[in-house]
């Protein structure tokens, strides 16, 4: 078993409460089946759209990030599964997808 | 709230639940002083747990660990909020209440601590309340509920409704638990009758519940709230304008609880299905008999002495039989009644029980022998 970095990018910009509802539970769901599935390493966390970066040598602090909406990094979690191909499947069951987001699958690197 | 906040938190964390449910009430009444009280102060009360059961979450979740059924669920940020919104659901809070009232009557607690941890968790009686309605001293409720709490912590888990076996398992003892904590309101030692109208008012919600719960919707619990209601509709009769307990031959009739007549009459019916004959379906009977009657002239006394038979073949206790004997002086005559009270087994039992002396010396009265109704000892 190798451990994967599901990286979430984009989301719904402007959600009804309602929606907002509907995509927690759908997450909810997925969730659990990969905690059942014995794929859920760590359960992360989603992340606040703003922050500050820190950049150079200088250590220059901007506001930020200002990618565009569906670029913006939402979250993390740590998954655990046999091999690449098998975490890009269990990406695919993401509910991200729906509100025209991304899962970028990384594989944790060894050092 | 506290069954709800244990389903969170885990059984073996009670404390923590009862602790937030207690800064629930406290923040309630700094606000509500300062704000005055909210429209709907249950729901602001439940919000309040709500929140703080989040707060709390998110504080311990490295050092503690919670509900395991949850798993992971209340480790993430992704998932708590819809996780602990499901729990707090109406529907899922009847669920709560039901699993903790199948908790609390735990094989290893005694039927008397088992009443008193549904009192105290369940309905949210203080010690002292729960002291006053068993007429018992605060320091031995204290103790009773303290270990009961202990014994429930060490269960792993709350017991799962949705499981058929366990839930059968215990289902009787629920049964018995909820029938004293009704009979400790209706027949009760405490001088106090708001408080045994509420410990009354409680075993007949919580047996609705239990009522709504496939595996508790058996003939047998239909018979305990057909006699709990049949009990509940001759409450406003049994006080006269002073207070005053009136005997079955002095209640005013009309002043019997005709909704709860109905109820208790459609429930005893649907308690008929199957072939379990329960204490339950016979006491319901009895109450049935004397409900039927519309002057206690016409009460069908011979039918309630052999409803007394079947009842003491299932659950022979001298109450039983004192009230059996009752009821054969009504049908055959004081002297027979007399016979029947001289021939009850266990009779020292009864020496703590006042109706006994009353029906002593109601009988030796009525045979025309004053001087021993007067010290019927």
């Amino acid at each position: 078993m190798s451990e994967f970095t599901f990286l979430f990018r984009g989301r719904e910009t402007s959600p009804s409460a309602e929606q907002m509802q509907k995509t927690m539970e759908k997450w909810v769901v997925w969730f659990k089946q990969l905690d059942s599935a014995g794929c859920l390493k760590e359960p992360g966390h989603p992340l606040e759209h703003t922050g500050k970066v820190v950049k150079g040598k200088e250590r220059v602090v901007v506001d930020g990030p200002y990618a565009e909406a569906k670029d913006v990094v939402g979250g993390y979690i740590l998954v655990e599964a046999s091999d690449l191909n098998h975490a890009t499947e269990l990406a695919k069951g993401c509910p991200i997808f729906e509100v025209g987001g991304s899962v970028e699958v990384r594989p944790v690197h060894r050092v | 709230m506290v069954s709800v906040l244990t389903r969170i938190f885990g059984v073996h964390n009670l404390a923590l639940a009862e602790d937030v449910v207690q800064d629930a009430f406290c923040r309630a009444l700094e606000t509500w002083s300062f704000r005055g009280v909210p429209e709907n102060p249950a729901a602001w009360l439940m919000a309040t747990a709500k929140n703080r059961a989040l707060d709390v979450l998110r504080r311990q979740r490295t050092a503690m660990t919670f509900a395991p059924e949850f798993g992971r669920l209340l480790d993430s940020e992704w998932t708590i909020i819809p996780t602990v919104e499901e729990v707090f659901e109406p529907k899922a809070i009847k669920d709560d209440q039901l699993r903790m009232m199948f908790s609390c009557c735990h094989p290893r607690l005694k039927e008397e601590a088992q009443v008193a941890l549904i009192l105290h968790i369940l309905c949210g009686f203080s010690v002292s309340e729960i002291a006053e309605a068993f007429v018992s001293p605060h320091s031995t409720i204290e103790k009773r509920i303290t270990r009961s709490k202990q014994v429930l912590a060490t269960s792993k888990k709350l017991i799962d409704v949705a499981s058929a076996v366990e839930t059968s398992q215990r289902l009787p003892a629920v049964h018995r638990a909820l029938y004293l904590l009704f009979n400790e309101g209706y027949h009760g030692s405490s001088p106090t009758a708001t408080i045994r109208e509420e410990l009354c008012r409680e075993a007949m919600r919580l047996t609705s519940i239990l009522l709504t719960h496939p595996q508790g919707t058996v003939p047998a619990t239909y018979a305990l709230a057909a006699l709990m209601s049949l009990d509940a509709a001759r409450m406003p009769g049994r006080v006269d304008a002073s207070g005053q307990l009136q005997t079955l031959f002095e209640q005013d009739r009309s002043k019997w609880d005709q909704q709860l007549v109905r109820e208790g009459m459609s429930l005893l019916e649907l308690s008929a299905e199957g072939s379990t004959l329960s204490e339950y379906h016979i006491e319901a009977a009895i109450a049935s008999m004397h409900i039927r009657a519309d002057r206690a002239e016409e009460t069908d006394w011979k039918t309630i002495v052999s409803l007394y038979d079947k009842l003491l073949v299932i659950r022979r206790s001298p109450i039983v039989a004192l009230n059996r004997a009752i009821a054969v002086a009504q049908h055959e005559g004081p002297e027979r009644g007399l016979e029947e009270m001289a021939n009850i087994g266990n009779k020292d039992r009864l020496i703590a029980y006042p109706f006994y002396f009353a029906a002593l010396g109601e009988f030796e009265l009525r045979v025309g022998r004053q001087a021993v109704a007067r010290d019927p000892r």
